[in-house]
């Protein structure tokens, strides 16, 4: 373990990390400011991975999965948590020497600490896509998932972008040496964590799962893919983009109320794959003969 | 004079389990690239590691031989039209044509190729043509959708003939990697470029930069290390070689290293602690090395995947694979590794005491929920016909010794398991945490080993149950598969078996002959599946195929013992003389009956002695046939058919039975039908080979 006296508290890796990648040609970029079940849906990677354009971002993205919540009663598992996204396009030559650079930079000794890279393939069924890559190890501990993207919303990527997702409570816990979450140092002035986030993660924990009215979700989803089809059919598919991520988060909740039966389900997933593919096939409509017009040769 | 060749592809982690393929995708591809060109190498060796693929072929001609090659043309007295065509298409003129036998042939000579220019083909043909399990693209090139596939980006390659570069320039194929000397050593532990000599400098000199770039060292090293920590910790390792595999592609430079866990985790069942620290972290785990007196243990041992612990206790010790010589000399990675485990460990720990809470009856009840198949119902639906089946096999003794009340129980609680938090984990532990939940609750063992037991056995080598209960269980359950399946004709085609069909049989036939289950097993389609399977699995026993098809074709024998019985009888009477003989005289009576038809008449003539002794003899085998097959005595059976062996071969020696007179023709062919009614009793012979 890194020493607790030197490790950087959880504002200060992503601090690091901002450095790191800044340094490193990325846009630092805000969260996206919807509720979304990972960093992948940030506009910044799904849309930005289309296309031929050059594009190099990072940014912290809040992530919500109602159904791992745990009212704060669990060390490890959270309804909300943080993932560090980087999206660099093409995949540069030496993207594992840069992520590994970045592990260097939050205080992880590659000579004292076993870094692997152990096949994990990803895919989203929800948003077309699918990449190649790994999950990284380090002493076992998975701490990033590192995926080549090879389609996104049905296309191929051309050119392919690489995604690194940190997940930040996990990779803090282990530099700072902490077995509970709610240990964390948030900063270095004696807030914790516990004190930022607990009383959070029970709130929501109930409501995820006891409170939050069903029928009002049900409808919620509905209108989300209404306006979804309306904002594709006006040509603003930015917009029917933001309705897809808004009726994939309902639908995470209607899974965690417990309202969705397993013959439901399917049909449900098909829904917002629609969204979510349209918005991207309307997006790559919108822009395919600019592109074609910038960068000779390239096709969708 | 001859060459020694070295590639190297290095890219990114190839995931462990495709890097075997690899070396072998690789040895063949270039073996047949380079046998398409006439070249054959001396040896060929392989290697992988996480981060290159490499080969060395020794001795390689420096040269290609010279080829004549021959195209046959037009006759010479074919049209000028015809002749112009050949010329065009062979870039000849016809002065430059031989003629033989009236027709023009074009000879070319293709002189012999230098190896280096050979080499270049085949590095282009490799990189290109490689298959991967799956591949990608990456990088600025991607923008394209030419460019190269890989199974992570490749960076690299080395390419040497007798320490010269071959492929300069074929950068531009394979977006700007330039073929060099030029590799890289552990990600780690060396910094910069190594610049390679040759072949025999390669592996030494990665050696140096902490890259064993042989799989087979670097399993032994981890093989051997693994073996030697725990034996220094004074525990046992439990041997695992396709952990040692998978380990060994994931690492340059293994360092096993040992770590403990809280031994308060040993209170979960070995299996869950095996699999956790096997599948999610690839551990080695170890056992203590004293046997355990057998009872009174909480968790009696249980072999998992052929493996097993042999009795012996587990222990509170894992051992992982480190890729790095740490300077702390691995603490730290202990540590870390050692903190992982803990966490996965005490979720299991939570799964196994969470689902004790609730008995396994009230989880059966959740299976109303879950669907076997949309024609055959819930899984609560399959429970309540296995409950059936499973007491009805014990309560017809088909089972002997089976408690029915206690192999409905084991049924109505066999699959509880799968809805517990436990088996939603572990998917492999079906079965297993059923046994142990059951008899947490106080059940009798009997029907704890049933729960346990039911899904065997699920492979050829798995061993096969024996306990009656568990046996009356895992052969209802194999068979309400079967017959659900067949009842609404989803049946295994070709290479399709969605439901695992041919499997379930192969386990019902194993249980029945292991144990001698006298019960019809089925009829119909169904029973020509079973044995179709019986077929594939006697094979192996030495047991001939139309013989199980002769006694098949007696009419629906679903009595799987006594068919078996009845061919094994059958073999050996038709390997004995008399039943060669007998079957010769069986197939010549075939072979007249099938040819002429006639009608039963009285018989108006005095009979030879070879016609009465043979009406003789059937009179007296049938009664005897009858009996010994009454008394499934098939041996006697045989022995009986073999009393008709003399009479038939008189019969054919002196008997005419094609007579002129229709009245001897018709009462003699009556008398060979009689015949093979009673061959037929035995096993329809005409099916039997040979």
């Amino acid at each position: 373990m890194a020493e607790p006296a030197t490790s950087p508290s959880f504002q200060d890796m992503i601090l690091r990390l901002h450095a790191y990648w800044s340094a490193h040609g990325c846009l630092i970029l805000q969260p996206y400011d919807m509720r979304v079940g990972a960093g992948t849906f940030h506009t910044a990677t799904t849309l930005r991975a289309l296309g031929p354009e050059a594009w190099r971002a990072a940014y912290v993205q809040p992530s919500r999965r109602p159904t791992d919540g745990r009212y704060g009663e669990n060390p490890n598992r959270l309804q909300h948590y943080y993932q560090y996204q980087v999206i660099l396009k093409p995949s540069p030559p030496d993207m594992q020497a840069l992520y590994l650079g970045s592990l260097q930079a939050i205080g992880i000794d590659p000579l004292l600490h076993d870094i692997r890279f152990v096949e994990d393939d990803w895919e989203s069924p929800t948003l077309g896509a699918w990449g190649l890559g790994w999950e990284v190890w380090c002493d076992g501990m998975e701490v990033t998932q590192f995926t080549y993207f090879q389609q996104m919303g049905g296309f191929d990527c051309k050119p392919v972008s690489g995604e690194l997702t940190y997940g930040l409570e996990r990779l803090a816990m282990y530099v700072q040496g902490v077995d509970n979450v709610y240990d964390l140092r948030f900063n270095d002035a004696g807030v914790s964590y516990g004190a930022v986030f607990l009383e959070n993660e029970r709130q929501m924990s109930k409501w995820n799962f006891e409170v939050a009215d069903t029928d009002t979700l049900f409808e919620g989803f509905r209108r989300a893919e209404a306006e979804c089809r309306r904002a594709i059919d006006a040509g603003v598919p930015i917009a029917a983009y933001e309705q897809a991520i808004e009726a994939s988060h309902l639908f995470n909740l209607l899974q965690a109320r417990g309202v969705i039966s397993v013959q439901e389900r399917a049909s449900f997933m098909g829904r917002v794959r629609d969204c979510a593919r349209g918005s991207c096939e309307a997006y790559m409509a919108k822009f395919a003969d600019q592109w074609a017009q910038h960068f000779p040769g390239w096709s969708a | 004079m001859s060459g020694d060749f070295l590639l190297e592809l290095r890219s990114e982690e190839i995931p462990a389990r495709m890097q075997a393929g690899a070396r072998a995708e690789l040895e063949k591809l270039f073996r047949a690239e380079l046998r398409s060109r006439g070249v054959v190498p001396g040896a060929v060796t392989v290697w992988s590691t996480p981060r290159r693929l490499a080969l060395i072929a020794r001795d390689l001609p420096l040269v290609t031989d010279p080829v004549r090659e021959e195209i046959k043309g037009p006759r010479t007295s074919a049209p000028a039209a015809a002749l112009e065509g050949f010329l065009r298409k062979t870039g000849l003129t016809a002065a430059q044509l031989s003629e033989r036998d009236g027709v023009w042939f074009a000879v070319k000579d293709i002189p012999g190729i230098a190896i280096g220019d050979v080499l270049r083909d085949v590095i282009v043909a490799l990189v290109r043509g490689f298959s991967w399990p799956k591949s990608q693209r990456w990088g600025a090139a991607s923008r394209h959708t030419d460019s190269l596939r890989w199974v992570r980006p490749l960076q690299g390659i080395v390419a040497l003939l007798d320490g010269e570069v071959i492929g300069q320039g074929l950068g531009a194929q394979f977006d700007g990697i330039e073929p060099g000397r030029e590799t890289f050593g552990h990600r780690f532990h060396h910094a910069g470029p190594i610049v390679i000599d040759g072949v025999d400098d390669y592996a030494p000199k990665l050696h140096a930069a902490h890259v064993i770039v042989d799989q087979a060292t670097r399993e032994a090293i981890i093989r051997d290390g693994a073996h030697r920590l725990a034996a220094e910790a004074g525990l046992e390792l439990v041997a695992d070689e396709a952990l040692v595999i998978e380990n060994a592609g994931l690492t340059e430079w293994p360092v096993p290293l040992l770590g403990r866990f809280d031994p308060a985790f040993l209170a979960v069942p070995p299996e869950v602690i095996q699999l956790t620290t096997r599948i999610n972290q690839k551990y080695f785990i170890a056992t203590e090395v004293a046997r355990l007196s057998g009872a009174g243990h909480p968790h009696p041992t249980l072999p998992l995947e052929g493996e097993g612990f042999r009795g012996l206790r587990l222990a509170n010790a894992f051992v992982c694979t480190a890729n790095i010589a740490a300077h702390d000399g691995g603490a730290a990675i202990v540590a870390g590794n050692g903190k992982v485990l803990a966490a996965r460990l005490a979720d299991a720990r939570f799964f196994w005491e969470q689902d004790q809470k609730t008995p396994l009856a009230d989880h059966a009840t959740k299976l109303a929920r879950i669907t076997f198949h949309d024609k055959l119902g819930s899984l609560a639906d399959k429970v309540a016909r296995v409950a059936d089946l499973a007491e009805w096999l014990a309560q017809q003794g088909v089972v002997p010794g089976a408690d029915p009340a206690q192999a409905r129980l084991a049924a109505e609680l066999c699959k509880a398991d799968l809805v517990t938090d436990m088996v939603g984990e572990f998917p492999e532990l079906q079965g297993i945490m059923g046994g142990y939940y059951a008899r947490a609750e106080g059940l009798p063992a009997a029907v704890a080993d049933a729960i346990r037991d039911h899904y065997q056995p699920a492979g050829p080598s798995d061993p096969v149950p024996a306990a009656p209960v568990s046996v009356a269980l895992a052969l209802a359950d194999k068979l309400d598969t079967l017959r659900g399946f067949f009842a609404i004709n989803e049946k295994p085609t070709g290479s399709k078996d969605p439901f695992a069909l041919r499997r379930a049989a192969l386990g019902a036939i194993r249980l029945i002959t292991a144990n001698a289950l006298r019960l019809s097993v089925a009829e119909g389609d169904l029973l020509a599946f079973f044995a179709e399977r019986l077929k594939v699995q006697q094979r192996e026993a030495g047991v001939r195929h139309d013989l199980i098809d002769a006694v098949l074709a007696q009419g629906g024998e679903g009595d799987l013992v006594r068919l078996l019985a009845r061919v094994k009888a059958l073999q050996a009477f038709v390997g004995s003389e008399d039943g060669i003989n007998l079957l010769a005289g069986y197939k010549r009576a075939a072979n007249i009956l099938k040819r002429e038809s006639w009608e039963p008449q009285a018989q108006d003539y005095v009979p030879e002695p070879a016609e009465t002794a043979l009406a003789a003899a059937l009179a007296a085998a049938a009664p005897r046939v009858d009996g010994a097959l009454g008394d499934e005595d098939f041996t006697a059976a045989m022995a009986a058919l073999a009393g008709l062996r003399a009479p038939i071969d008189a019969f054919f020696e002196t008997v005419t039975v094609n007579d002129a007179d229709a009245n001897k023709r018709a009462n003699r062919l009556d008398l060979l039908d009689r015949f093979r009614a009673a061959v037929h009793k035995v096993a329809d012979f005409s099916r039997i080979e040979g």
